[in-house]
């Protein structure tokens, strides 16, 4: 009865995935550092950090890999203790595509399958599904970087996923194939299924997720709607002189004049909003500073990013 | 537990390691039998180690599995290096995580993996053994052996004793092969450990101080696909084996189960 009830529960909640002061400790290295965020059901959520920031190691708390070092969690309502209750339910490619070179792209995605209890034609309408049509029946060893990648995102697919979680999806692919990812992301949130994608292209996270968790030196530094990052953010104007010199003046005119300021490349990143872009532009005229560029900026997901995560 | 089993004879079944295998033990095994009889005169010996087998030995009821017990210990290193290499490579591809998504129960995994391979060893185990005899049957007549006992009711009871130790001997060096994958994580590491401790330590320790292969893993392996030899009986080689597979499936067991799997 208890057992029912739980499970009514676990169907019912509308979070995905939910961890709350996850960390995982090796000897000398806290990989990941009392972690808490949370995914709504649903939706895409983009998980970004830089390298060796614990989003891996994140991933395979969440999937069971490895045992968390303190913290709890769920995925689909149930503990990440015990991954037997959810993971029917989750897609997952971790760190890249991983298959036996010696067998055929179809044959790898078979064993998975066997391995799941799926139904075998779901992987054989699945190699259509990727695009790799033609080249099922080919060894995994003889395939490129893209259709690996294709490969792993099929097997990722093979549960008919409630939550499907994609470690760097569109490496190695193409445009045309980072278009179908995308496409293929957005139709699946369409109909229901929770995307938790980490990616370094933040270009692309941006475009395809509504919601964002990001990860610096094993701590959250933002988890929550997008949109609702970027508006605690301000605008920008980006400033290039005609004399790499004359850069540090207009710091110095925007910074008596009330703004922050960043130089970065050659440019200086001036705060403010757009209309201070002619206010700025009069006083560098007035004190001989010719300006090659003026460009006022909307905050975007990269700028923020390193912003938050201190990089650059 | 069925799906795990199914899933790793999709692995085990691909030809060049199915074909490979059962290739590599057929010729070897051809080979060791044929030499029981084309050299059964030779004054160097036609048996393991410079050993002599009689035309009357071979004449006995057991007379028809001499090669093939002769041959066990050797399905055996065939079997190790096999799934030492298959539970290794889980690790260095990377594929233990997808398997451990699709089946998070570990133990199930594990035991799955393990009756897989029970099964292989049996396919090993009764194509090698029916090869062997037919090989025996064929040349009996040229080494001028007698084989009127060779399939009376005694002879297929030492067939049967014959076919279930080797078979366990087989099972048994494979469980190490296992269990050195599982701990090392490399198949290189594995294989090779196994290789040299199995045919040169234990044999360089044994000449030295003959006692010691009383309490050698790879020597009661051999022994018990023997059915017991002049130096180490069949029941010591069965109860000191099962315990070292004991231990061996405890330790991989509890590896696989609590390890992070982190590459």
């Amino acid at each position: 009865m208890l057992s029912e009830s739980a499970d009514i529960v676990s169907a019912m909640s509308t979070l995905a995935i939910e961890v709350e002061g996850l960390t995982k400790r090796y000897d000398n290295l806290t990989a990941v550092n009392s972690a808490s965020f949370s995914v709504p059901r649903g939706t895409i959520c983009g998980f970004v950090g830089p390298n060796g920031a614990g989003k891996t190691t994140t991933i395979r708390m969440l999937l069971g890999l490895i045992a968390p070092s303190t913290g709890t969690g769920t995925v689909l309502g149930h503990p990440i203790t015990e991954p037997e209750k959810y993971l029917a339910s989750v897609g997952a490619m971790i760190e890249g595509p991983a298959f036996y070179p010696a067998l055929t792209g179809i044959e790898n995605l078979k064993v998975l399958a066997t391995m799941g209890g799926i139904p075998i034609e779901r992987a054989e309408s699945l190699i259509d599904l990727v695009g790799l049509s033609g080249r099922g029946g080919d060894k995994y060893k003889t395939y490129s970087l893209g259709m690996k990648q294709r490969l792993g995102i099929a097997a990722a697919l093979l549960p008919n996923p409630a939550l499907l979680i994609l470690d760097e999806p569109t490496n190695g692919l193409d445009p045309e194939g980072i278009q179908e990812v995308r496409d293929l992301l957005k139709k699946l949130a369409s109909e229901g299924t929770t995307v938790f994608v980490s990616s370094h292209l933040l270009s692309e996270i941006e475009i395809i997720s509504e919601y964002i968790v990001m990860l610096r030196k094993g701590e959250v530094v933002f988890a929550g709607a997008i949109d609702e990052l970027l508006l605690n953010q301000k605008p920008t104007i980006i400033v290039r002189t005609a004399s790499e010199s004359d850069l540090a003046k207009v710091a110095e005119i925007a910074k008596s004049q009330g703004h922050h300021v960043t130089i970065r490349h050659g440019e200086a990143h001036i705060e403010g909003p757009h209309e201070y872009a002619a206010i700025l532009n009069k006083s560098a005229f007035d004190a001989g500073i010719v300006l090659s560029q003026l460009t006022p900026t909307l905050p975007n997901l990269e700028e923020t990013f390193f912003e938050m995560t201190g990089g650059r | 537990m069925f799906k795990v089993f199914f899933a790793e004879w999709r692995k085990l079944r691909r030809p060049t390691l199915f074909f490979g295998t059962f290739a590599a033990a057929l010729f070897f095994n051809g080979l060791i039998t044929s030499f029981i009889y084309l050299m059964i005169d030779s004054p160097q010996g036609n048996g393991d180690r410079g050993r002599t087998i009689t035309r009357e030995v071979l004449a006995l009821a057991g007379g028809s599995v001499t090669g093939f017990a002769s041959i066990g210990g050797l399905l055996g290193i065939i079997a190790l290096c096999v799934f030492a290499a298959q539970s290794a490579q889980e690790y260095t591809y990377g594929t233990l995580r997808n398997l451990l998504v699709r089946q998070p129960r570990r133990l199930t995994l594990l035991m799955g993996k393990y009756a897989a391979m029970k099964s292989f060893a049996l396919l090993l185990t009764v194509v090698n053994a029916i090869v062997s005899i037919a090989v025996s049957v064929y040349l009996s007549d040229r080494a001028k052996v007698t084989t009127d006992l060779w399939f009376t009711s005694a002879g297929l009871s030492e067939i049967a004793h014959t076919l279930v130790n080797v078979y366990i001997s087989i099972i048994f060096y494979a469980i190490i092969g296992i269990t050195l994958g599982i701990l090392l994580r490399s198949p290189i590491s594995a294989i090779s450990i196994a290789l040299v401790w199995i045919l040169i330590i234990e044999n360089l320790i044994g000449a030295v101080k003959p006692v010691t292969l009383d309490w050698m893993p790879g020597n009661q392996f051999a022994a018990i696909a023997e059915g017991g030899t002049p130096l180490v009986s069949y029941s010591h080689a069965l109860i000191l084996g099962s315990s070292y597979v004991l231990l061996a499936l405890l330790v991989s067991s509890f590896l696989f189960t609590k390890r992070d799997v982190a590459n």
